[in-house]
């Protein structure tokens, strides 16, 4: 037995130990990216904060934060699983991160589960804070906190199948150009701030159906109406997580 | 046949690997010996990549077989990649990571990876521990590469090119490590275009082009091949070697390798360098910085593939 410095003592860490550090590793860089921060910290905290004491849109609420909290989770989830987990994930493609990572003992569906923890761990602190901000500005929710993370997990699952299924088949300059558009467009007709009885009927039926509307709709049944589970929203949003998920399982390219 | 799987550590036999319409790898075969350093040697779209990137799992074989540690590398990838370490030509890290923190990530994926910190110092990544990755040099991003291949104490590792770009200290640095890892049983397969590197470390040498190994062997078994020398000289352009050749012995070479630049092989010895500046005398030729040499793997790859390696 030689005993070098490098004599080969090969062997990969135990999977919980490595899911754990790249978990830990993928959240310490959304933490320390700027513009990740704006998306999924700082947008919005402002949105909640603005709309609610400024009468910009007619909300139809009495308190306006109570018809905004609901809306503005719904916008955190997916500002960090759909815009934020596509824009990293595709620049990490590009980088050959998912290339290496590839040749390292990180089986891939462990990587994906430490991605999907980073994601669960970004959103406790954007809710935690939101939460705050909530308050302060005089909310006062309704309903049971069961229903309210059925929806959460449902409404992570959904957005990051999209945000993967364009990570991993998109040139990274794309997605991050598509992952802004779809982020602002889907603020804005998504009933996250602007209600969606605003719309015409006609556009209201479509955009009943797409996962922000889903999520911001069913958290509002809740926490502004004090409803149990809306099956109805948990349904579109599952069908979507299927979908995204299902799709980015089959078309997600690695290199 | 036993014997053979323990020996080999890594057994490439017909690889083939297409890209749409493009042969890249085109019926390849090779062998490294545990224990020893393999540089796969040829000009740039030779095939090298591909081969390596084939025996990391990377791509799958569209023929021929691929063993690596005995093990299929798509098939077997669960248990190979621990074993293994790779080298990647660029990128592979977060572009937001530090130096250090990626080190120490990729110790934390191994069971009984390096120390971190020797290597750190080995290595001169000292003074870029908290530099983010996208900001270090090139020179920096090729040695964090080679740290991150060798951290989890693999016994065989792959470095795809592992000095191109870097400046002569950085790349001795590189060579002294390799060294350091043979001498303590790491088998290594590197890819290389730079001649010197291939004489300097390899145990043997793959030399590839068009996707095919053309000749494989110890750089001396390579450089021996006809036990020829050569007789290189500059002089003015276009002279006309055929003849000179009429005056050298058969079975001599004589070739103008670029404008005024000559190369006489075969058997050089005093009689056939005094017949070569003869004939300079005669027709008013001086033959500058005329001098006999080693027969080198420049050569051979020449002889081999008709090409120059770029160097």
């Amino acid at each position: 037995m030689s005993t070098g410095t490098y004599s080969p003592r090969p062997g990969a860490a135990p999977v919980g130990r490595m899911i754990a550090a790249q978990a830990a590793l993928e959240t310490r860089m959304l933490l320390r990216n700027g513009e990740q921060l704006l998306l999924t910290v700082v947008i919005p905290s402002l949105l909640l904060v603005l709309f609610s004491t400024v009468d910009v849109v007619d909300t139809g609420a009495e308190k306006a934060v109570d018809f905004l909290a609901p809306g503005v989770l719904a916008l955190a989830v997916m500002s960090t699983a759909f815009t934020g987990q596509a824009i990293a994930t595709g620049f990490e493609r590009r980088y050959g991160v998912l290339k290496r990572l590839g040749a390292s003992p990180l089986p891939r569906w462990a990587l994906m589960t430490a991605k999907t923890l980073s994601v669960l761990v970004t959103e406790v602190f954007q809710i935690a804070l939101l939460t705050v901000i909530a308050f302060a500005l005089g909310w006062s929710p309704q309903g049971g906190p069961l229903p309210v993370a059925l929806l959460l997990v449902l409404g992570t699952a959904a957005f990051s199948g999209l945000g993967l299924l364009m990570a991993g088949t998109l040139r990274a300059e794309a997605t991050l150009a598509a992952a802004n558009l779809v982020f602002l467009l889907l603020l804005v007709g998504g009933g996250v701030v602007v209600p969606l009885e605003k719309f015409p009927d006609a556009a209201r039926g479509v955009l009943e159906l797409l996962p922000i509307s889903a999520l911001s709709g069913g958290l509002r049944d809740v926490l502004q109406g004090g409803a149990g589970m809306p099956w109805g929203d948990a349904l579109v949003l599952a069908v979507w997580a299927v979908l995204g998920l299902g799709a980015a399982a089959r078309f997600f390219r690695w290199e | 046949m036993r014997e053979k799987s323990v020996d080999t550590a890594v057994r490439v036999r017909g690889l083939v690997k297409r890209y749409g319409n493009r042969t890249a790898v085109d019926g390849l075969d090779l062998d490294v010996r545990t224990g020893t350093v393999t540089a796969v040697l040829g000009p740039n779209g030779a095939g090298k990549t591909t081969t390596v990137e084939t025996c990391e799992g990377y791509r799958r074989a569209d023929a021929g077989t691929v063993r690596v540690l005995g093990l299929d590398p798509v098939a077997d990838a669960a248990a190979l990649r621990p074993r293994i370490g790779v080298m990647l030509q660029s990128g592979g890290v977060y572009s937001g990571a530090r130096a250090e923190e990626m080190l120490r990530h990729m110790a934390k994926l191994h069971a009984h990876p390096l120390d971190v910190d020797a290597l750190i110092e080995r290595l001169g990544l000292g003074s870029c521990g908290r530099t983010a990755y996208r900001r270090l040099s090139g020179g920096q991003q090729q040695r964090l590469a080679l740290a991150l291949a060798v951290v989890g104490r693999p016994e065989l590792v792959f470095l795809d090119e592992p000095t191109a770009g870097l400046d002569p200290q950085a790349r001795r640095a590189t060579w002294d490590l390799v060294r350091e890892l043979r001498a303590d049983g790491v088998t290594t397969v590197l890819t290389t275009h730079f001649m010197q590197e291939a004489e300097e470390l390899a145990d043997d040498v793959a030399i590839v082009d068009a996707g095919r190994v053309v000749a494989q062997g110890s750089p001396e078994e390579l450089c021996r091949g006809g036990a020829e020398n050569t007789l290189r000289f500059t002089g003015r352009p276009g002279l006309d070697l055929g003849s000179l050749l009429k005056a050298l012995p058969d079975g001599t070479a004589a070739a103008e390798l670029t404008p005024g630049t000559y190369r006489i092989s075969g058997d050089v010895d005093p009689q056939l360098l005094a017949t070569v500046t003869t004939w300079c005398a005669q027709h008013g030729v001086m033959p500058e910085g005329i001098a006999v040499e080693r027969h080198t793997l420049e050569d051979v790859f020449m002889e081999l593939t008709g090409k120059e390696l770029r160097g």
